[in-house]
């Protein structure tokens, strides 16, 4: 695993030009955006799915930096959860704005069951104020169907707006969505004193419409260039100056 | 006379048991019916209602008769029986009811309420009607009769003026209409509420302001009352848009509204004004690609079907602990500009927090070590990398008397990759022997 980042990919993906588009997010790497013919599109309904039994964190990562990316010039991303009873689970703003989120663009909201935040993710949809919009279900959900997919599937394709489902604790059924992928964590590389690095996603694609699944890649997030790359596993990378010299001091310790 | 002997006379008396709150409440019904006249109506003692209605008469083509006559009409239909009358102030009208008579000179002397034996000592000295008292000069009066005689003739003459205080403040700027039919279904409310708005929107636009919330009154011919009401996120003037944040209240009434026999009349208020500008939109709008759809009406009208306090935005707080480091604020308060973290780390606070944190069994290999395994939802994890402790002290400077366990966090990553932030709640030997561990975030 840890020599070759790219684990599948077709020759016939390898030799083209990656497709310049306007309406697409590229993933970075070259690679997988030729895979998905530019990348994620901007209008579109993507689902990420974390594998069952496994924290949803990562696909959450997933779907926000994507998200972020068609929230240019002030726009707004919006995250619609259901609430679970008394308790405050929730986003974390400091940890957002660490991984490169701002948390100034996100707005939260919290509703009380699935079928209220289906209706409030079309409605959000529809409206084409936000840059994206992310939908994070927990385990099965019966509200959303294939109808209820292709709605928003619809709305976002009208309005402009990036859909984002986050399925934890669920498994994948069909839908209506332009890409389906499962996302989980992969190690990372370590940081001296052996501490965990910066995230690496293991990304399959689970489907495309109109395109080839089975692309499964290892992505690593550079929060400073903002960028995804192909994690490269070997020596610990040199230490960086800067402030927060305590920290490293005390990882070569 | 007591129940017994009344039903010795009448045996079959039906007889209910007291209850004053029902009958408080019919009562405040009644007065909210009667809200159709004037906004200024208060309920008087058990049995009686007072209806300011200076100003009342202009332009809406009633006079003190045919309110008479309509307000009785519209108690009939509650079940109600009552008497009407107009006087210069609400005593003078008050009395005038209670004793069924036209002229105040005409009243007796017990419409002043001065109790049982000032009536028996003025009826005693010959005084027997008002118009005998008012004739007599004041201090001689006062003198014999106590100093509650002369306020309470003024009172009753006129001469003197008492302000109620109404039921519900009324809004300084209001609008309403009357229908010659009543409104037998909801389907046409919508435009009501549309025209009504319209009319707000020039009392508005001349003040230079716009409603953060509107309440619709819709008044039902049988006397009973619906109120609608929506809030925004900033003030509103435009019709459309208040027509579509009311049609999302309509649809998100648990309770939907029962027209009944219909709405005669429907009103609407705008109790909370703000300053608004009118804008000039720019011209320059198209340069940069087009323009977004601003996203402050989708939030009200999220607002107003699911409630306001669902939609939050994040302030950083300056706070120690983790689950308060960020404040959730309504989203009209504007984005606040959050610190940029540490170039060249990797994120050390978790995207997603557990509020309470989650406690897992942790095994160590030295009681204020590291982690090495934790179980979590009944899988095992093994401790591959890890960073720590990063020392969380309570915030004993701010709560000195009470003082908490401090923690100890770690940010560790599974042999799967999975990253999560664990923390020890309690220093080993000196604040817990057996400190519990507990699981309060996932990393990306």
């Amino acid at each position: 695993m840890t020599d070759s980042p790219i684990l599948r990919l077709g020759s016939r993906a390898l030799s083209a030009p990656v497709p310049k588009g306007r309406g697409v997010i590229g993933l970075d790497v070259p690679e997988v955006d030729r895979w998905l013919k530019g990348g994620l599109r901007r209008d579109g309904l993507h689902e990420f799915y974390a594998p069952s039994g496994s924290p949803p964190g990562p696909a959450m990562a997933l779907a926000l930096l994507a998200g972020m990316r068609n929230c240019g010039q002030g726009r707004s991303l919006m995250w619609l959860r259901a609430r679970g009873g008394r308790r405050k689970d929730g986003p974390h703003a400091p940890g957002l704005a660490e991984l490169g989120i701002d948390p100034a663009a996100l707005l939260l909201l919290e509703l009380a069951d699935p079928a209220d935040l289906l209706v409030a993710g079309v409605e959000s949809l529809r409206h084409g104020g936000a840059g994206a919009v992310v939908l994070e279900l927990r385990g099965r959900c019966r509200a959303l169907d294939l109808t209820a997919s292709r709605r928003l599937a619809l709305a976002a394709e009208r309005s402009g707006t990036m859909a984002l489902i986050v399925r934890g604790d669920a498994r994948p059924v069909p839908s209506a969505a332009h890409t389906r992928w499962q996302v989980s964590a992969a190690p990372s590389r370590a940081l001296p004193a052996n501490a965990p690095g910066h995230p690496v996603f293991d990304l399959q694609l689970l489907r495309q419409r109109g395109g080839a699944e089975g692309l499964h890649v290892q992505l690593e997030w550079n929060r400073e260039q903002a960028v995804f790359r192909t994690p490269i596993y070997g020596d610990p990378p040199a230490v960086p100056a800067g402030r927060a010299e305590d920290r490293r001091a005390r990882r070569a310790a | 006379m007591a129940l017994a002997d009344a039903r010795a006379l009448v045996p079959h008396l039906p007889a209910f048991p007291h209850d004053p709150a029902g009958d408080g409440a019919m009562l405040m019904r009644a007065v909210e019916a009667c809200e159709r006249y004037t906004p200024m109506v208060a309920p008087d003692g058990e049995d009686a209602l007072v209806l300011d209605l200076t100003g009342c008469f202009e332009g809406q083509g009633w006079t003190r008769e045919t309110i008479a006559r309509d307000a009785l009409a519209h108690l009939a239909r509650m079940g109600l029986g009552g008497r009407a009358a107009h006087g210069p102030t609400p005593d003078a009208a008050l009395a005038l009811a209670r004793f069924g008579m036209d002229e105040l000179a005409d009243l007796p002397v017990a419409a002043l309420a001065l109790g049982a034996e000032a009536d028996l000592a003025l009826r005693r000295a010959g005084l027997r009607t008002i118009g005998a008292l008012a004739a007599r000069p004041r201090a001689p009066l006062a003198a014999r009769f106590g100093r509650e005689l002369p306020v309470r003739l003024a009172r009753l003459l006129g001469e003197e003026d008492r302000r109620i205080t109404p039921h519900r403040p009324a809004g300084a700027i209001r609008a309403e209409r009357r229908f010659a039919e009543p409104l037998a279904s909801v389907a046409p409310l919508l435009d009501v509420i549309e025209g009504l708005a319209q009319r707000l929107e020039s009392v508005l636009a001349r003040r230079g302001e716009g409603g953060r919330r509107f309440d619709v009154a819709l008044f039902r011919t049988d006397g009973h009352v619906a109120r609608l009401a929506v809030a925004c996120g900033r003030p509103l003037r435009d019709p459309p848009a208040i027509r579509r944040l009311f049609s999302e209240r309509l649809e998100s009434l648990s309770d939907p509204l029962d027209p009944g026999f219909g709405y005669d009349m429907a009103r609407m208020a705008v109790p909370l004004a703000e300053r608004l500008e009118n804008e000039q939109r720019d011209l320059a709008c198209g340069e940069g690609g087009e323009a977004q759809p601003d996203l402050a009406p989708l939030l009200d009208r999220l607002a107003v079907r699911f409630g306001p306090d669902r939609i939050r935005r994040f302030h950083p707080r300056d706070e120690h602990l983790p689950e308060y480091a960020a404040r959730p604020v309504p989203p009209e308060s504007g984005p606040a500009a959050w610190p940029r973290p540490e170039p060249g780390e990797p994120p050390l606070r978790p995207l997603f927090l557990y509020d309470p944190p989650r406690p897992v069994g942790v095994v160590a290999e030295v009681p204020d070590g590291p982690p090495r395994r934790f179980v979590w939802r009944g899988k095992h994890h093994r401790v591959v990398r890890h960073e720590g402790p990063e020392r969380i002290a309570y915030p004993w400077w701010k709560h000195p008397e009470g003082r908490g366990p401090t923690r100890d966090y770690y940010r560790v990553e599974d042999e799967m990759g999975q990253r999560f932030w664990l923390f020890r709640h309690g220093l080993y030997a000196s604040e817990s022997d057996h400190p519990q561990w507990y699981l309060h975030g996932l990393f990306a």
